[in-house]
């Protein structure tokens, strides 16, 4: 058999037995519980009753329905149409603008605000949940005291006690524990109350926060700075262990953006072509779509940087500096959060030597408000709980007990407290050891504001009342100001009045709602002084640890959002699970194999996870995750995973050396979806460099492999109107997933579990293939996001025995739910295995709390009903309805689908085929076109623009 | 050998095929009958209200158009019911003592809605736009009747899919002018057919059978 090109798990690159089993079975029979005999009679025996009775049910009278007007209806609410807020989402004290929807008030969807910096209109995947967290069943409903159902009022009375007392010591023994804050707002009610109370102490703890970006421009600069990269400049980007790319990285939306602009103009028009170096330890997205891959432990990560100052020895090196050299003032080195401070520093040293500083990459102030060395900032305050100095502890957000450093001992150390108080959307691991909980507002529910990346204030305004009388801080720290009474509102139209010069407040505060920013706050441009790099400290051995947040769930605050927990990992393709990622060659010298439980230990601490054999890992090292082995974040996320902080030390907060593995049993089973709904080696993915294309501008579809439409015994559709297509631009796609988690937003998708996911049986309709190809160790990495193809001559219309899929007049596969009776012969047919089948009744029919962020504008689905990507033919709809009601027809780019809408990188563009001058058609039109499976004469709908890359000759091997 | 049958068990034997055809066709005649029938769809069974709100009296009556109350018909699917404040509006200056109508006033004082009874309900699969239909020329007395005759509302037609897709279909037997939407009394002319085939093309209205037209 011949090796495939391009290939998904290590068990389709050896062919193995089980891999087979599960690719020709698309939707196999993996449902003992029918297979028991004992059972089976039974089951014939419902079968036959509900058969018999199948007939009558159908005759159900409808039930009896109310409408329930409002009494005062509000201004510009039109019942049935959706209205939109500008608001902004926080990663990590970061905001997001983003357009939420509002249908009567419940909020359903995520839109990027299209003119926040920091957004453009892009969403991450974890922005698009954010819905989902809101109407969580799970969430904090009420104060409690003690455990105790207890209300705000006593609270505020417990509190306003802490202040009296405080007020007589000056605040000795008061604490504030808080996340990385960028409010303007929260961040000078802070400064009121160190101001009223001068002995007390505000800390931050942000688990994945900034922490060696300051403290590398301190080391650098002896002063806090902000970069900023302009990736629309940069011909040239050296990623150092920096996953720009990745939803956790400050600013990741506008530079995918940025970045894919440039690719996506070189293949178009042929302008120059980026070129992107990464030196990484675990495979990344942004590794992905390097071209040139370094793969090392994260600790070597420092001395390669180092050799790219000091004149490099390594052809690899020397050929990257000749690169740079050649880009001066159009390249730009990325160091990233997961390395010492020391590779920021040689980073910025990198920048000016080549002439970038001003042009690709420009310093600001910083946006925290307090950009301390929060490591510090936490062991101080442990240092101090211990030795009983801290009386009160005020939490605001976060899950310290969960997510501190191991070796800080950050439980054993709160129980001196007197009075621990939190306020968090869960009743969390934190929670369960505080004597008060007050339940937190929703981002949907609160007023506040926040700064992005770039230092742009946004505002977050909110689209319904707190569901569970949440409270925001800014209402929590009124009360130690003495304003119990002041709403969050309030506070921060207050604080913006104040900042506002001139007279037209209201004007400016309405812009400012309207826009969900303030205009021209981004921070200016500084020039910072000539960098310097700090002292090395000893280079470590030994197998290491890497630390990473989870690319679905992150740092753990997302955990409990099921459409999260069910996306899979971008480069492995892992639901519902955490594990230690190695490479084949580590695995095979400590005798290891995917699915083995070992121990892990370092400097005495211990973790026993699951192992994962990553292909492109990097050798003697180990990556693990943050986000899992929750106790009390509810019913989704506990026990899921492993908890990794629980290994992570103060001292080395991203990656440490010298972990020892102990293999202690086998046979863990991961739910992956890496080889579900497999095209196998059919050519699916299409690649060439630049160099190639220019020269071969046909090498997607060449002269000889082509088929005419002619060849067909379909009938010949005619469309007089509309011909909607799709196209996907390969060379964009970085593969973060925003489009599966929008696309299920969108269309109400159920979640299905991991047992059901491990049995192929996941129901995102978008779904994004990873290939691999090249060398097991260090393979590049694709990805292919995969909708309907919506075929001109769709083998699944023809086989449907009761017309529940049929071709529209505008060259929609419809789906039709309410006639589908689940006989599965559509997916049977399909080839491109789009197709979803509802085996157990997989929406939630029975959470009330979840009715209110469902699309109203799609159907619930039941069970024993197929579904698949419908083009969002809610929104054509809607669209056409109105151009109708105008009489004019549909304006390109007026219909945007759900995928489209969230890419990042722009990659997804959906369109009038009819119409030769829409955005779809000129991409069409490029010869990088080409659809999946073209042999088999389906012509889709869907197709693509084959992947381009740009390799340094001089690297380029072979 | 004798004979097992009697003579007269040939006459019953056709007697009993035929009567259970006739019996089977009987049921399927009958369970399509009570499908059609009023107790399924609930055509021309005045839906029980919390307040018997008569629209005879305030159309006919009154002379208040339809939008008055149900604002975005023209603009949104949903036509819009009137909030209570829109009641209250002329029902705080006439009859404000009126037994029948307490439960609109209380309503207002303690801002609880009332809760109306459906009258018109479309399953949950079936996405109506009631714009789009007032744009086109659909007439409200087209699908609701004379609602501006019903003391007491109830529906006309089932809304069955048999009976949507036959305007959609052909929608030159009941299109009008656009002029005419929100007359109730408006006749269709003897020349319907010529008309309807007029104004589908100036409208340009097409016939949408697409079953993504209505679910999604």
């Amino acid at each position: 058999m011949k090796e495939p090109k391009y290939w998904r798990s290590l068990e389709e690159l050896q062919q193995s037995e089980s891999f087979r089993r599960f690719a020709e079975d698309e939707f196999a029979d993996r449902t003992p519980d029918w297979n028991d005999p004992a059972s089976r009679r039974r089951f014939l025996r419902v079968m036959g009753a509900s058969l018999a009775l199948g007939g009558a049910a159908a005759c159900t009278k409808q039930p009896k329905e109310t409408i329930v007007p409002y009494v005062r209806q509000p201004e510009e609410f039109v019942p049935g149409k959706p209205l939109f807020y500008a608001t902004s989402i926080m990663s990590a004290g970061l905001a997001t603008g983003a357009l939420v929807e509002s249908h009567l008030g419940r909020p359903t969807k995520v839109e990027g605000n299209p003119d926040h910096p920091a957004s453009l209109g892009a969403t991450t995947p974890q922005m698009q949940a954010t819905v989902l967290t809101l109407y969580d069943p799970d969430r904090a409903q009420t104060v409690t005291h003690n455990g105790n159902i207890d209300t705000w009022g006593n609270f505020v009375t417990a509190l306003a006690a802490v202040r009296d007392v405080a007020d007589l010591k000056k605040g000795a023994g008061l604490r504030l524990l808080t996340g990385t804050i960028t409010s303007p707002t929260l961040a000078a009610q802070i400064g009121e109350i160190l101001a009223a109370f001068p002995q007390a102490r505000w800390h931050q703890w942000e688990p994945c926060g900034s922490h060696t970006e300051y403290a590398g421009s301190v080391a650098a600069f002896g002063k806090a700075w902000n970069a900023v990269y302009r990736l629309n400049r940069a011909a040239r980007i050296v990623s150092l262990d920096a996953d720009f790319l990745d939803p956790w990285f400050p600013g990741s939306l506008r530079y995918t953006r940025d970045y894919t602009a440039k690719r996506r103009d070189a293949a178009q028009n042929s302008t120059e072509a980026p070129r992107l170096y990464v030196a990484e330890s675990a495979p990344s997205i942004t590794g992905g779509m390097a071209e040139h891959r370094f793969r090392m432990r994260a600790a070597d990560i420092e001395s390669f940087a180092e050799g790219l100052v000091e004149g490099a020895s390594d052809p690899r090196q020397h050929a990257l500096l000749k690169d740079l050299e050649d880009h001066r003032g159009s390249s730009v080195v990325i160091a990233g959060r997961y390395q010492q401070p020391r590779v920021h520093a040689i980073a910025h040293l990198l920048n000016e030597r080549f002439g970038n500083i001003g042009s690709t990459v420009i310093y600001t102030d910083p946006v925290e408000a307090n950009p301390t060395d929060q490591v510090a900032s936490l062991r101080e305050l442990v240092a101090e709980m211990r030795s009983g100095a801290v009386e009160a502890l005020l939490i605001l957000g976060g899950n310290p007990v969960y997510d501190a450093p191991a070796d800080l001992n950050f439980l054993e150390a709160l129980q001196h407290v007197k009075l621990r108080a939190q306020l968090g959307l869960y009743y969390n691991e934190t929670a369960e050891w505080c004597h008060w909980h007050v339940p937190e507002a929703h981002t949907f529910e609160s007023w506040s504001d926040a700064r992005a990346w770039d230092g742009t204030a946004s505002i977050v305004q909110p689209l319904i009342a707190p569901i569970y009388n949440g409270k925001t801080p800014h209402e929590v720290l009124g009360v130690l100001l003495n304003q119990a009474d002041r709403s969050a509102h309030d506070t921060v139209q207050d604080f913006w009045r104040a900042q506002h010069k001139g007279t037209d407040f209201s004007d400016f505060w309405q812009i400012a709602l309207h826009d969900g920013l303030i205009a021209g706050t981004a921070f200016p441009e500084q020039a910072p002084p000539a960098a310097r790099i700090p002292e090395a400290t000893a280079a470590s051995s030994g197998v290491e640890i890497s630390f990473r947040p989870d690319p679905c769930v992150g740092d753990g605050t997302s955990s409990n959002n099921a459409w999260l927990q069910e996306l899979p990992k971008p480069c492995n393709k892992m639901t519902w699970d955490n594990a230690l990622w190695i490479s084949a060659k580590t695995a095979e010298r400590f005798n290891l194999g995917t699915g083995d439980i070992v121990e892990l230990s370092q400097a005495g601490r211990k973790l026993r996870g699951p192992v994962w054999i990553q292909p492109g890992h990097a050798d003697e090292s180990l990556t693990i995750h943050f986000g899992y082995g929750r106790t009390r974040a509810g019913r989704v996320a506990d026990g899921v995973g492993f908890n990794a902080y629980a290994l992570r030390a103060s001292g080395a907060l991203w990656h440490g050396a010298g972990a020892q593995m102990k293999r202690i049993s086998h046979g863990y089973s991961f739910a992956t979806t890496q080889h579900t709904q497999t095209m196998e080696e059919r050519d699916p993915f299409r690649l060439a460099t630049v160099d190639e294309y220019r020269s071969h501008p046909d090498f997607a579809r060449p002269e000889g492999q082509r088929v005419t439409k002619d060849l067909t015994l379909f009938p010949m559709w005619n469309y007089p109107k509309y011909k909607w297509g799709l196209s996907i631009d390969l060379t964009a796609c970085t593969g973060c997933n925003a489009c599966m988690v929008a696309c299920q937003a969108e269309n109400n998708i159920a979640v299905v579990g991991k047992e059901e996911v491990a049995k192929g049986r996941h129901m995102n309709w978008i779904r994004l293939d990873r290939y691999f190809s090249g060398p097991v160790d260090d393979p590049q990495m694709y990805f292919q996001p995969v909708p309907c193809m919506h075929c001109e001559d769709a083998l699944c219309e023809l086989v449907c025995p009761v017309a529940a899929t049929v071709h529209s007049g505008e060259g929609l596969n419809e789906m039709v739910y309410n006639r589908c009776v689940g006989t599965r012969y559509c997916s049977n047919n399909c080839p491109y295995k789009v197709r979803r089948f509802n085996f157990y009744l997989y929406s939630d029919w029975y959470t009330r709390s979840l009715y209110g962020g469902r699309n109203p504008d799609v159907s619930v689905r039941s069970r024993g009903v197929m579904e698949k990507c419908s083009y969002c033919v809610q929104r054509i709809n809607e669209a056409k309805i109105g151009a109708e009601k105008e009489d004019r027809p549909v304006r390109d780019g007026e219909i945007i689908t759900a995928c489209q809408q969230a890419c990042p990188a722009n990659a997804i563009v959906f369109g009038n085929l009819n119409d030769p001058e829409s955005e779809v058609s000129r991409r069409k039109r490029q010869q990088r076109d080409y659809s999946l499976l073209e042999e088999l004469n389906t012509h889709p709908r869907t197709t693509y623009l084959a992947r381009l890359r740009h390799p340094n000759p001089d690297l380029e091997k072979g | 050998m004798a004979q097992i049958f009697h003579r007269s068990s040939n006459s019953l034997a056709k007697v009993s095929i035929a009567g259970t055809l006739l019996g089977l066709s009987g049921l399927v005649w009958a369970a399509y009958e009570i499908n059609a029938g009023a107790f399924i769809t609930n055509v021309a069974v005045a839906r029980e209200q919390p307040v018997p709100f008569s629209h005879k009296h305030h159309v006919t009556d009154d002379g208040i158009d339809c939008r008055y109350c149900h604002t975005s018909v023209e603009t949104s699917p949903f036509a819009g019911l009137p909030p209570t404040e829109t009641c209250m509006s002329c029902h705080s200056q006439i009859w404000t003592n009126a037994a029948m109508l307490e439960p609109v006033r209380a309503s207002f004082r303690t801002g609880q809605s009332i809760a109306w009874t459906r009258v018109h309900d479309l399953p949950d699969y079936v996405y109506f736009n009631h714009s789009i239909h007032v744009n086109k020329g659909i007439g409200c007395a087209t699908c609701h009747g004379r609602v501006d005759q019903m003391p007491l509302t109830y529906a006309v037609n089932t809304l069955y899919m048999q009976w949507c897709v036959e305007c959609h279909r052909n929608p030159e037997k009941y299109v009008r002018p656009r002029e005419q939407v929100f007359n109730m009394a408006y006749e269709a002319p003897a020349d319907q057919l010529e008309q309807g085939r007029r104004l589908v093309t100036q409208y340009k209205i097409q016939s949408l059978t697409d079953c993504v037209t209505c679910h999604r």
